[in-house]
């Protein structure tokens, strides 16, 4: 992307500083920005300006000499000090009742739990429903419970104007009420969607752990989330293998298409011999995938760190093991 | 020592051949070895000097690789994981080997004692500890780098720093040593300022320096043990698995936190209330100007210090603490800023009718003085806890820091170098060359950080070693402004070693300056004065003039004992 297309695509959202947002909150967010920018660039070119005339007007040059004037003066001083401060008042107020409308859901609202973990996003659909990208409803609020299963991760969407760490051992919320959807439709091509960022430092995919961020009409989404709940209708085995494995977040660190990741890759994987770091070789079948996902410390690939975490049967039932297993299969 | 004391030292002093005499503290002894075990505060602050300056060219390298990286948003030539570890120990080297003590261990070891008339501080061999104390801290830290590096972020964040299989042990020992440093320095800097200010320098006739070091002094008293305490947790929870940040084993991650920051950002006042001294003076000086507002400038060091204490917590706005701490910590971060502002309008005020100099010192401050307010106007928008949500953790914060501690302190901190470089080494260096190193940096550092305002705002979050395409015209932007930044600062050092060998010899009293460090000899004698030199007022100029012959100012004969006697 040019410098030119890039300012010429500025000019279109009208703001240098914001991209376009999608939360009834973000408009009190934005226009507190705006008045602390219009207040900042005042002060600022007030004291540049100043700076630069006492600089131009004063320059030691032959026949200038320093003219007398006054070292202190009580009144200005105190002055220059109270004046800003009344500003300073008003910013933090208007900072904190947006931030107390930011940080506090109504009570009917739709809930989904978010799940972070190194390096992917799950989140839960009161319906059972699973998705490795978010969906929700438009005009409706939702609510999101965070929680992470290793280290602090945030939940960041610009669009929204919020974020929030997701804090291992703890619970915590923010909420959303979207303004406007990012297509029609249920399928993923319809929409444009916005990004979702985990915010804080997290560890060596920490940049690539992302998620989009799909606002549906009301109907699609009711029909969207029923469609999610039921991975298994409408699908082949190793069809649904490939929705877990993206959902599930395998696919942050196994690779499909041969490229080393932090695990190995599964292309071409299913029914050869793998060298484990103890030496040993080991065939991979079901029965090795099934107990590297259970129990992954057991055997481990020669030339890995053992970082798989646990999937525990809450997570994976074993039914979804052998749709994983069928999609390994199906990468020759 | 008690105060106005005069030390024999100076009654025996050969005072007609004082200026001539070549025992200044560079040659009074030779070799390695006189250097290694020095007791000269001088000395001291020259091989800290050069010490902080090795750590400065080390993170800059850090901070080249990673923009160079940044350049297109893909893979280039780091991995992720040599990313994670190149922004880490940039942000651990420049922080804790380089900005913390540059000004104070630095530039305040060699004035402080001469601007108060002194042979030395009060405790140099406490100093002398604290300069090896400073090097054993950055052989654990160069350890840790050469035994698997360190990827948790220079902030240590649990439970990654628990998990992280790199040197987390090793660094955080490192931090526990520099600490030591940092304390001893404080410590030695309030015990001399309270105890040995000359006859007639009461406290509000004390250079304002010497007031921004001492405030200094007092947060690195009281915040650093915290930062030991922490660190020492931090390893037993590695270590023992003790159970207090770990939430596998019941222990609370945001604890940590807010332990952290209790140091950490009191930190950040450590970085720039010196700065700001140093700012003080020059904009005095070079304006010859009686500073404006002296009591105020002064007063707001103390303040700046102490509320530093109450804010820590505006680094958690996002971590689930409580909604009413958020509120708190936002009321009284917005209070730290009125002292700061008092000081930019009081700089402005001393030039007000002045003569304006704008040898290389002054081009430091004028740079500091746009770039600091730029910092300081930015960090509104992270008060107001609206507005910090989005931009928590985002570029936007890079950016922010970056303008109030690295064109801030470290804009100063040149400043500062030029300004007394004079005084330490004895020789002038090249107006023209140091106006155009400072050229470049002011425009390579704002060049590299104001675009990441822009898209720090759109969402692009900190850390990132990839990113989205349409922040690639921000971080390209702030790319070529580093390179920029980086040419600038090797050349502006540069002008100073060239100076060292090419250098015409300074006078005592190139600026006309009235502070007591240039009523000595440039550079000093061992023992700085030959007698105890006259207090007067520290920014009263009128009794200076230009000596064509001497190639500086001297007093005019007569008016000394006038400033004295005040």
């Amino acid at each position: 992307m040019n410098l030119l297309s890039t300012l010429s695509l500025l000019a279109e959202a009208g703001s240098l500083f914001f991209t376009p947002s999608n939360s009834v909150f973000a408009p009190e967010v934005d226009n507190l920005f705006d008045l602390i920018y219009w207040i900042s660039a005042f002060f600022f070119v007030l004291i540049v300006a100043v700076m630069v005339y006492f600089v131009v007007m004063y320059r030691r040059r032959p026949g200038h000499s320093v003219q007398p004037s006054p070292s202190h003066n009580n009144v200005l001083e105190i002055t220059w000090s109270v004046l800003p401060s009344f500003l300073l008042v008003l910013i933090f107020v208007m900072g904190f009742t947006g931030y107390m409308n930011i940080r506090t859901p109504p009570d009917d609202a739709y809930e989904i739990h978010v799940y972070a973990k190194k390096w992917s996003w799950l989140f839960q659909y009161p319906n059972g429903a699973e998705s490795s990208d978010l969906h929700i409803p438009v005009g409706r609020p939702v609510r999101f419970i965070l929680e992470s299963e290793d280290v602090i991760h945030n939940m960041f969407v610009p669009a929204f104007r919020t974020k929030m760490d997701c804090v291992p051992g703890r619970y915590n919320e923010i909420w959303v009420l979207a303004d406007h959807s990012t297509g029609t439709g249920i399928k993923d091509e319809d929409h444009e969607p916005t990004w979702l960022f985990c915010a804080e430092y997290c560890g060596r995919d920490h940049s690539n752990m992302k998620a989009k961020v799909f606002v549906h009409e009301t109907g699609d989404f009711d029909a969207w989330v029923a469609k999610a709940a039921n991975l298994y209708e409408g699908r082949t085995m190793a069809e649904v293998g490939e929705l877990l494995y993206k959902r599930k977040g395998c696919i942050s660190c196994h690779s499909i298409d041969g490229t080393r990741k932090s695990g190995p890759s599964f292309k071409g994987g299913f029914g050869t011999a793998h060298k484990m770091a103890d030496g040993s070789e080991v065939v991979m079948d079901e029965n090795y995938i099934r107990e590297s996902i259970r129990d992954p410390r057991a055997k481990v690939v020669a030339g890995y760190e053992p970082v798989m975490p646990v999937f525990p049967s809450s997570r994976l039932s074993d039914k979804d093991i052998t749709a994983i297993s069928e999609f390994i299969k199906s990468l020759k | 020592m008690s105060v106005g004391a005069t030390p024999d030292r100076f009654q025996a002093a050969d005072v007609d051949g004082a200026h001539h005499r070549e025992d200044n503290y560079l040659l009074a002894s030779s070799g390695l070895g006189s250097w290694l075990v020095t007791l000269d505060h001088k000395r001291i602050g020259v091989m800290y000097l050069i010490g902080i300056m090795a750590s400065f060219f080390l993170g800059g390298i850090f901070a080249l690789v990673l923009r160079a990286e940044l350049f297109t948003g893909q893979k280039l030539f780091l991995s992720e994981d040599a990313y994670n570890q190149m922004f880490t120990l940039h942000g651990a080297v420049m922080t804790f080997l380089f900005i913390i003590p540059s000004i104070p261990a630095a530039l305040g070891n060699f004035m402080l004692p001469i601007m108060l008339g002194q042979k030395d501080v009060a405790f140099p061999r406490m100093n002398l500890a604290s300069f090896y104390l400073w090097i054993i801290g950055a052989v654990f830290f160069l350890c840790a780098i050469v035994f698997g590096g360190l990827d948790t972020g220079w902030t240590f964040y649990t439970p990654y720093s628990i998990t992280t299989s790199t040197r987390v042990i090793l660094a955080l020992l490192g931090v526990f040593v520099l600490g030591f440093s940092s304390i001893f320095t404080g410590l030695n800097f309030v015990v001399t300022i309270n105890t040995m200010r000359p006859h007639g320098m009461s406290w509000f006739k004390m250079p304002l320096f010497l007031w921004a070091l001492y405030a200094t002094s007092i947060i690195q008293l009281l915040a650093t043990p915290v930062l030991g305490i922490t660190g020492l947790l931090l390893i037993a929870e590695r270590a023992l698995r003790i159970g207090i940040f770990d939430p596998e084993l019941g222990g609370d991650p945001v604890l940590f936190q807010h332990f952290f920051w209790f140091y950490s950002h009191p930190a950040v006042y450590i970085m720039i209330l010196p700065a700001m001294g140093i700012v003080s003076e020059l904009v005095a000086v070079f304006s010859r100007k009686h500073i404006f507002g002296y009591r105020f400038i002064a007063y707001s060091s103390i303040a700046i210090a102490l509320l530093g204490f109450l804010v820590w917590g505006h680094h958690m706005f996002v971590s689930g603490q409580s909604q009413l701490a958020a509120v708190v910590f936002s009321g009284l971060t917005f209070s730290v800023s009125i002292p700061s502002a008092i000081k930019v309008f009081n700089w402005l005020s001393t030039m007000y009718k002045g003569s304006i100099s704008l040898a290389t010192p002054m081009c430091y401050a004028l740079s500091f003085i746009f770039l600091f307010t730029i910092g300081g106007l930015t960090g509104l928008f992270l008060g107001a806890l609206s507005t910090d949500i989005q931009l928590h953790d985002t570029y936007f914060v890079v950016a922010h820091f970056h303008y109030v501690m690295m064109g801030g302190t470290l804009v100063a901190f040149v400043g500062g170098l030029y300004y007394w470089w004079p005084k330490m080494f004895g020789v002038m260096y090249n107006e023209n060359a140091g106006r155009l190193f400072c050229l470049i940096v002011f425009l390579g550092f704002n060049l590299t950080f104001f675009p990441q305002f822009i898209m720090g705002s759109r969402g692009m979050p900190r850390r990132y070693a990839r990113y989205v395409e349409e922040f690639q015209i921000y971080h390209q932007l702030s790319t070529m402004g580093a390179f920029l930044l980086g040419i600038g600062m090797v050349g502006a050092i540069a002008v100073l070693i060239y100076s060292l060998y090419r250098g015409k010899k300074a006078p005592a009293n190139p600026w006309g300056a009235a502070t007591l460090e240039w009523m000595c000899s440039s550079p000093p004698s061992l023992h700085n004065f030959e007698e105890p030199p006259a207090v007067g007022d520290p920014y009263n100029y009128d009794n200076l003039r230009y000596d064509e012959r001497e190639g500086g100012y001297v007093v005019v004969p007569g008016a000394a004992k006038k400033t004295s006697s005040h």
